[in-house]
């Protein structure tokens, strides 16, 4: 069994998920993680799945996708990857301001310098808002006040505002 | 906002038995998908059934409620006690419900929810913040209906819902409202 990343990007449409996972279950293929969304209104899917089809057999399966050029597929066999447990906290960054090159790279450099890690991201223009939402994880010996005193100096610099809370759960 | 006297004095002494440890099912168990039946409060099994889930609650680490289904019984019964939890304000201490509703409910808030039965994913879900309870206390069988706030009306709401065959998932938020559990307890 090997595993495959996937992904599927184009003009939407209804029905792109419907026929792309159909073809994947005609190989014997299991959806493991997936995650779509549609940036600036294109399809946008990425997904990794388990099988004994080699990459050859999905990218021909899949052909009849990109058969009149709307949809691009690529494919590509990745190795399992061990997720360590995480010894740090976890938070969720919130950044929003009027569109000005630069502030996903100021603010998410913050983030790096500490060796934080983010999980999960997503960024929004509409008019002349913009948006970055992500979870972020820091590790336990970060100092989170100076994360915060970075992050303000940064978000002031570009002129937009920042939150970093602490992505509590509730254990019910 | 007051609490109800008669839950707030409740204990799981008042059932007279003493509980067991019964092992927590995990998703997907087909018991958490399926509506709990109803049942006698009065019922020797209820009762014991509601010892156990004290019991069980009490030994396991952070744990504020329990329901049946959890313990692999389809049946409306679950345990909550809230009273150690720092977002606690007003609360009933550990009480038994069986058979509960939620009558009523208004300003919904959203938070991040885990579950012991769904060990690997936290979920973002919107719940009133102040709700009105209606049930049974096991043993008696009193009817009883309470009005909670906070942390302890989320709590009740998630095991009400363990009740009726509905795990947090099936209120998710959005599609990217429920994330990979980062740390165990």
């Amino acid at each position: 069994m090997t595993l495959h990343a996937i992904t599927v990007l184009g003009h939407d449409r209804p029905g792109i998920i419907a026929e792309t996972t159909d073809k994947l279950a005609g190989l014997g293929l299991n959806l493991e993680d997936s995650t779509m969304t549609l940036l600036r209104g294109h399809f946008a899917m990425m997904l990794i799945c388990e099988g004994s089809a080699a990459d050859s057999e999905i990218e021909a399966a899949l052909a009849p996708l990109t058969a009149d050029g709307s949809l691009t597929v690529t494919v590509r066999e990745v190795p399992t990857e061990h997720v360590e447990a995480a010894a740090g906290t976890s938070w969720v960054l919130s950044v929003h301001g009027g569109d000005r090159p630069g502030i996903v790279s100021a603010v998410v450099g913050v983030i790096a310098r500490v060796g934080g890690n983010i999980t999960d991201l997503t960024t929004r223009l509409a008019g002349d808002l913009y948006l970055l939402v992500a979870e972020v994880d820091l590790p336990a010996a970060a100092d989170v006040g100076a994360v915060e005193r970075d992050l303000a100096a940064v978000a002031a610099d570009l002129g937009v505002g920042v939150t970093l809370r602490a992505a509590e759960t509730d254990e019910l | 906002m007051g609490t109800n006297p008669r839950v707030l004095e409740w204990t799981e002494s008042d059932l007279g038995v003493a509980g067991s440890l019964r092992e927590v099912v995990r998703a997907p168990a087909a018991v958490l998908s399926t509506v709990g039946d109803t049942v006698d409060p009065t019922a020797p099994e209820t009762v014991q059934l509601a010892a156990d889930l004290v019991a069980t609650m009490r030994v396991s680490p952070g744990c504020v409620g329990l329901a049946a289904p959890q313990v692999g019984v389809g049946a409306k019964v679950f345990c909550v006690d809230v009273s150690e939890h720092p977002k606690t304000r007003e609360h009933h201490g550990t009480f038994v419900l069986c058979n509960a509703v939620v009558v009523s409910g208004s300003r919904n808030e959203k938070a991040r929810e885990g579950c012991m039965s769904v060990p690997d994913f936290t979920g973002d879900v919107k719940r009133p913040s102040r709700i009105v309870v209606r049930g049974q206390l096991p043993g008696s069988g009193e009817e009883v209906e309470l009005e909670a706030e906070a942390f302890e009306a989320r709590a009740l709401q998630h095991e009400i819902d363990h009740c009726d065959g509905l795990l947090f998932l099936d209120r998710a938020a959005g599609a990217h409202a429920v994330y990979a559990r980062k740390t165990y307890l």
